[in-house]
This record gives structure tokens, C-alpha cells and sequence, in this order.
């Protein structure tokens, strides 16, 4: 018999729930814009779809989860920990770097264990606004905006084309708002409504989009059906 | 139901319950035993369902295509009319369905040409079932499987009665009132038949739904399936086939209610 010693990461287990996917974040001038959709799914059965997938780790720093619902949920708690004692210890607020470094850390060193995809990002007085993508195998890139995720390979062109330096707010918000939308089109783990978290040093914003409210894009040929066999007459 | 495709050295499938079969690695130039093609869906529909109302039968697919997970063709129409009577509606792989509609439209073909010279009846519903149904288990018993499941929905003049049945890429048949494949035999079927036996009993006996009550649960049930299953879109046609003819919908969209969750937070003690 084939080799029955290993199991292959690249698979889910017997009930494993998957947080399929798509995640990202933006900077802009005073802070970020952190979105995600809401689809968890085993399998591709649709487990909850309305997740909530924009953890707080601190005040004004949050994460974005994407891989194995259960590792992300794990990490998340253990580093919310640390962020917490680490306020108690030094009296002010962990940056988001250094959120960012305790994710790090976990991923990295349980990198054969672990199925996550996180995305760190929020505002400190240090930096501004920050954005720090933390892909399988625990390495860190801090970037001006991070996308992740299963639907994130689908927009890496739109993002590329789009982005521009120097976005207000609402600009931002919408390019998150569009790219997201397009990724939740075509793929099939992800789906459901659009979280968002605008992040400043004065507020935490959350913003949310229907399902049925999504942008819509280009959706396929219209479907005209027809008519066979069917007796001469118009019904009114 | 038609799953990621399986990597190229793969032993086990996905969850490690069974072994998958090996192709022959270092080949041999004697004789060979029986060949097998089984085969992986590539391209794959999802969910058909199948329900008789008073005039006749509805049977309702969306209009997706997928490519594993990646939603690739967002505008095939997986209802297949045949003839005036009779109409498929096909899951699973689409180059599979891709060839019985050619097969099946030409041999329609021919038995209309032959119609036109003599008193040669057309097919029924039940003849292209029949047929259907010995073609996938004959594919099937060769170990080269036509990947599909179908729903097949017609009006028997003859017998001036609707119907309504199951055939599947193991040549599994089945027959019922309501019918449905894939995630619609899980999340659909229990809707349908509740909507059916509400008025037509337990045993069957009594009146069958109106037009309106049909196509509502239809797409009640598809917007369920929009919900739930991860392979489909919010974009489907319902075909009707009745004594007049078979007429396909243009494509529509089920209402989706998602406000509920705008309050949610997190996963466990999160507030914020």
C-alpha cells in the first residue's frame, strides 16, 4: 500500500472548516482600510455566511484571517493575549509592527502545523497607518496594501492596474470595496457580504455591504431562454 | 459534490478513506488487462432540481460552470430541450454534457427525418431515459464513466401524464415527484417535498401545485443553494414542460437577505 505515514497539509482533514477566502488591506494617508468577505466553507459546503473575519487584536490594530478557521482563531487569541499584557507591562498600546512581529513569530515557528494567512494592519503614532501581509510559512512583508486568500490570486491584476499612492479615505474604501467584490465573483470559497474597518487614530469604522448590494461587474452573457413546441398566441 | 481535481501523485483521496487508483508507472509492452479511462470532472455544474406540478414538470439549474472552486463560465445553460416534449438538466462535468447534447440532438435529428416519411413515432420522455440510463451504466461497467448527473423532465402525449426522473454517471436510476442532485438532494429536496406533499399528501393522491406555488419553491429552494453551496451563483433559469411545449426562463436571481449580520462581531468573545 501507498505510503499511509503522512498526511498531506494541503488538504483539509475530516470536518476541517477553511476561512476559503479573501482578504486585504490598504494604507492611506492617516490609517488603513482592512476588509474581508464573509464566507467560511468545509468542503464547499458553506459553513457561516456571514463569518466575521476582522479580528481585533488591540485597539486600533486588527488582523484579517484567511486558511484553517481553527489555527487563525488560535493565533488570533494567543497574540490579543500579548497584545493585551503588553499594554499592562509598558502602558501604552503595542505597535502594529510589533502585533505584526507576535504574528510572525507564532506562524513561523509552527509553520508545518499551521494553514494561515493573515493579514496585520492598523494606525500607530510611530508609523501612521501600517500594513503587514504574513503569508504560509510565517514570513513578514509589510506593504502598501496586502491582498490574501484563495480570491486574492484573481485580483492581483486589477489591484496592480488600480492602485495609485496618495488615496483620501473614501478612495481607498473603495478600492477595497471593488476588489474584494470582483474576487467573491469568481471564487467559489469566497462570497457573501463585504466587512470593512476603516482604522485612524481617532476611530474604528466598521462598514458593511449587503450581499445583495455588492458592485457588480461584467457577469457573463445575458441568458435568453426560448421557446419550443409551444401553440401559436401571445399571453398578455 | 464535484470536488478540486486530484493532484497528478496522489495515493489517497482527500480525507485518506480510500486509495485511488494508479495508473501504470514504468509501462510493459505485453498484453494489457482491461483499460479503464475513469477519468476527473473538470469543468462542473452544480445542483439540477426536478419537480411535477399540475400542468407538468419544472426543473430549475443555475448558470454557472466552475473550474474547481474558481467560478469560470458564469453564463451556461445547463437545461437541454429535446424534441418539443422533453428537457435535461445537467450536472457534473460539462464537457461530458457537451457531448450528449450533440449526441442526443442528432440522434432527434434522425428520428424526425425518419418521421417525416412514415407514421414513425417520436421519442417519448421515457424512450430518451431509457436511453440515457443504459448509456451511463454501459460507460460506467467499462470503467470510463460519462461524468454527469441528470434530470430528465417531459409530457408523454401518449399517455398525456408528466415525468420526471434521475440517471447518474454510476447509471444509478430513480424516479420520484421531486427530484434533485448534488447539494439540492441535501438542502432542496427536504423543501420540495414538504411544498409538494403540503398539498399532495403523503401518499401522493392529492392536488399537485399550481404554477406559481412551483416556481416559488424553485426559487426558494435556489436561494437556499445560493446560501449554502460554495459552487453556485445567483443566476438561474426554470424550464417548464407541459402539454404546449417546453419553454426555458430567461435567467433570474433569487432576493438574498443579508442585513441580519451587519451587527456581528467576531467569533467568540470579540465586541468590537
Amino acid at each position: 500500500m501507498a505510503n499511509i505515514h503522512t498526511v498531506d497539509i494541503t488538504r483539509l482533514k475530516n470536518g476541517e472548516v477553511n476561512l476559503g477566502t479573501s482578504i486585504m488591506a490598504v494604507q492611506f494617508d492617516g490609517g488603513v482600510v482592512i476588509g474581508a468577505d464573509s464566507r467560511t466553507t468545509t468542503g464547499s459546503y458553506i459553513a457561516n455566511r456571514v463569518t466575521d473575519k476582522l479580528t481585533h487584536i488591540h485597539d486600533r490594530i486588527y488582523c484579517c484571517r484567511s486558511g484553517s478557521a481553527a489555527d487563525t482563531q488560535a493565533v488570533a487569541d494567543v497574540v490579543h493575549q500579548h497584545a493585551q499584557v503588553y499594554t499592562s507591562v509598558y502602558g501604552e498600546p503595542p505597535t502594529v509592527s510589533t502585533a505584526a512581529s507576535l504574528f510572525e513569530k507564532m506562524c513561523y515557528d509552527n509553520k508545518d502545523q499551521l494553514s494561515a494567512g493573515i493579514i496585520v494592519a492598523g494606525w500607530d503614532k510611530e508609523a501612521g497607518g501600517s500594513v503587514y501581509n504574513i503569508p504560509l510559512g510565517g514570513g513578514m512583508f509589510q506593504q502598501p496594501w496586502a491582498i490574501g486568500g484563495s480570491g486574492s490570486t484573481y485580483v492581483y491584476g486589477y489591484c496592480d492596474a488600480t492602485y495609485k499612492e496618495g488615496w483620501n479615505e473614501e478612495e481607498t474604501v473603495q478600492f477595497v470595496k471593488n476588489t474584494l467584490a470582483l474576487a467573491m465573483s469568481r471564487d467559489g470559497s469566497s462570497g457573501g457580504c463585504i466587512r470593512m474597518c476603516v482604522i485612524t487614530k481617532d476611530k474604528v469604522e466598521r462598514h458593511f455591504i449587503p450581499g445583495n448590494e455588492l458592485p457588480r461587474f461584467w457577469e457573463g452573457k445575458e441568458i435568453i431562454g426560448s421557446m419550443s413546441g409551444q401553440k401559436v398566441g401571445i399571453v398578455a | 459534490m464535484w470536488k478540486q481535481p486530484a493532484p497528478a501523485n496522489s495515493s489517497f483521496n482527500e480525507y485518506n478513506t480510500f486509495p485511488l487508483p494508479q495508473t501504470q508507472r514504468g509501462q510493459s509492452s505485453h498484453a494489457h488487462g482491461p483499460v479503464g479511462h475513469t477519468q476527473q470532472p473538470l469543468v462542473t455544474g452544480t445542483s439540477v432540481l426536478g419537480l411535477k406540478y399540475d400542468k407538468g414538470v419544472m426543473i430549475a439549474a443555475d448558470n454557472l460552470a466552475s473550474y474547481g472552486s474558481l467560478a469560470r463560465f458564469r453564463d451556461i445553460q445547463r437545461l437541454h430541450p429535446l424534441g418539443k416534449h422533453t428537457l435535461l438538466g445537467v450536472a457534473g462535468d460539462m464537457s461530458d454534457f457537451q457531448w450528449l447534447k450533440k449526441e442526443l440532438d442528432a440522434l432527434l435529428r434522425e428520428e424526425d427525418a425518419l418521421a417525416l416519411t412514415d407514421s414513425h413515432p417520436s421519442l417519448s420522455p421515457k424512450n430518451i431515459y431509457e436511453l440515457l440510463s443504459n448509456l451511463f451504466y454501459a460507460r460506467r461497467s467499462k470503467m470510463n464513466p460519462v461524468w454527469n448527473a441528470v434530470l430528465v423532465g417531459g409530457w408523454d402525449k401518449v399517455k398525456e401524464e408528466s415525468f420526471l426522473a434521475y440517471v447518474d454517471l454510476l447509471g444509478t436510476t430513480y424516479s420520484a415527484p421531486t427530484l434533485a442532485t448534488g447539494f439540492g438532494a441535501h438542502l432542496a429536496q427536504p423543501l420540495l417535498r414538504e411544498a409538494y406533499e403540503a398539498k399532495a399528501g403523503i401518499d401522493g393522491e392529492g392536488p399537485l401545485l399550481t404554477q406559481e406555488e412551483a416556481e416559488k419553491v424553485l426559487e426558494d429552494c435556489m436561494k437556499v443553494l445560493f446560501y449554502r453551496d460554495a459552487r453556485s451563483i445567483n443566476k438561474f433559469q426554470i424550464a417548464t414542460i407541459t402539454s404546449e411545449g417546453v419553454t426555458i426562463s430567461d435567467s433570474k436571481s433569487a432576493d438574498t437577505y443579508w442585513k441580519f449580520a451587519e451587527g456581528l462581531r467576531g467569533y467568540g468573545a470579540q465586541t468590537q
